[in-house]
């Protein structure tokens, strides 16, 4: 005699749900130029907890949204397509650089709270929004369009497949920002270009079709050019692309060496 | 009713000082070195232990007569130049580039690397006029410790 007999069978393909509590990374920092909307501005970041029910195929971002509708609708957060491809929610998840849109609440352990924050090293505007102007200053600046000299051919640059693969995997950035405010020398010196600038040089530097290259080098021979990378390889596993961005840095650090000598 | 900032005004430039160019290659040189120069370190000080503490009698040989014999020989004298420039420039440059990642006031940089640079230097002159100005066989001594080609 048991107990499972009277208990309703679980539908099949049902989706388990669960508890999960989430501890968030509240700031509101006082700058003239953003409206508050009647909320007071602070002085210091404090932490707020949700408790929230959630699904197994759920992800933090289903989970931040359930909070921003259900539960707090001021807290602030950056996302746009929700499925990993425009690179707008990258955010510190547990002390990883992930994107909210593509990390499982179940891969978490929801029996502890899930810490979130604003990704490090750029100031916060709001909650999880941080300021990226600094970050995109950088990847202007290494120049991020095909440079060519000469007349422009009737038809399309053709390039051998071979040609293409040389830089297949710096093409997968989607300047989500999770590499550079990984790294720690971009934590105490914001002056420094960081990975995803290189990694952006990088995706031109190796195109067979492009004529910059000498330029970019150039540029990111600079003091704070890609010398001041420590090979620590935050970059690489906070990418949520799963682009080899410390590689593509040593390759940029070579390709330099071999050019000067 | 509150106005909001123009999202499509000009941005102000970046703050802090803008990113100065170094014209010059110091920072690649300054990389380079640090592989080269470790290799090296690691062939002149393996060299340097298995001399000094592996071979012939080992550890127990080591006193002065040892020292001053050794840098009798202008083989030892080269090799312990290059170990003593290559180990002090190479471990400046890391403990520069540690202050350069760390330490974020401009006041409190100044100053460590001031100290390190000072530190640096006084080491390599120091060493250098020891090994060259070295003598193995100081007068008036037990000769019992001076090395075997000391006249008595």
């Amino acid at each position: 005699m048991t107990a499972t007999a009277e208990a309703p069978a679980p539908e099949v393909g049902a989706v388990p749900s669960f508890e999960v509590t989430l501890k968030i990374r509240r700031f509101l920092p006082s700058d003239d130029a953003i409206p508050t909307f009647g909320e007071p501005f602070e002085a210091e970041p404090r932490w707020d907890e949700f408790r929230v029910t959630v699904h197994g195929t759920d992800r933090v971002l289903d989970a931040l949204h359930k909070i921003k509708w259900e539960h707090d609708g001021s807290l602030t957060f950056r996302r746009s397509c929700a499925h990993g491809i425009c690179g707008s929610d990258a955010m510190r998840i547990n002390g990883r650089n992930r994107l909210a849109c593509k990390t499982l609440l179940k891969d978490l352990d929801p029996s502890k709270p899930i810490v979130v924050e604003p990704i490090k090293g750029l100031p916060v505007v709001k909650d999880l929004v941080v300021d990226m102007e600094p970050f995109f200053a950088s990847y202007r600046e290494i120049m991020p369009f095909l440079i060519t000299t000469g007349t422009e051919p009737t038809k399309e640059r053709l390039q051998s497949p071979q040609q293409r693969e040389r830089f297949d995997d710096t093409t997968k950035c989607i300047l989500c920002a999770a590499c550079t405010s990984s790294c720690p020398v971009f934590w105490t010196d914001g002056q420094y270009f960081g990975p995803a600038a290189i990694v952006n040089a990088h995706r031109f530097i190796f195109d067979s079709r492009d004529e910059g290259g000498a330029q970019r080098l150039e540029i990111l021979n600079d003091k704070e050019g890609v010398w001041r990378c420590r090979t620590t390889f935050n970059c690489t596993e906070a990418c949520p692309r799963g682009i080899e961005v410390t590689k593509a840095i040593q390759e940029v650090k070579r390709a330099m060496i071999t050019r000067a000598f | 009713m509150t106005t909001i900032a123009d999202p499509k005004a000009p941005r102000p430039s970046r703050p802090g000082p803008t990113r100065r160019s170094t014209h010059g290659n110091t920072e690649m040189v300054a990389w380079l070195f640090m592989r080269v120069s470790g290799v090296i370190l690691v062939v002149l000080i393996f060299g340097h232990l298995f001399v000094n503490l592996v071979q012939g009698e080992g550890i127990n040989a080591i006193d002065f007569g040892f020292v001053a014999g050794k840098w009798a020989s202008p083989f030892w004298q080269v090799w312990d130049l290059l170990m003593l420039w290559l180990a002090m420039i190479h471990g400046a440059n890391g403990v520069r580039t540690i202050i350069s990642d760390y330490a974020e006031k401009d006041s409190t940089r100044i100053v460590l690397k001031s100290l390190l640079y000072v530190a640096t230097v006084v080491v390599i002159v120091l060493g250098t006029l020891v090994i060259f100005t070295f003598d193995p066989c100081p007068p008036n001594s037990p000769t019992d410790l001076l090395p075997s080609f000391c006249e008595r």
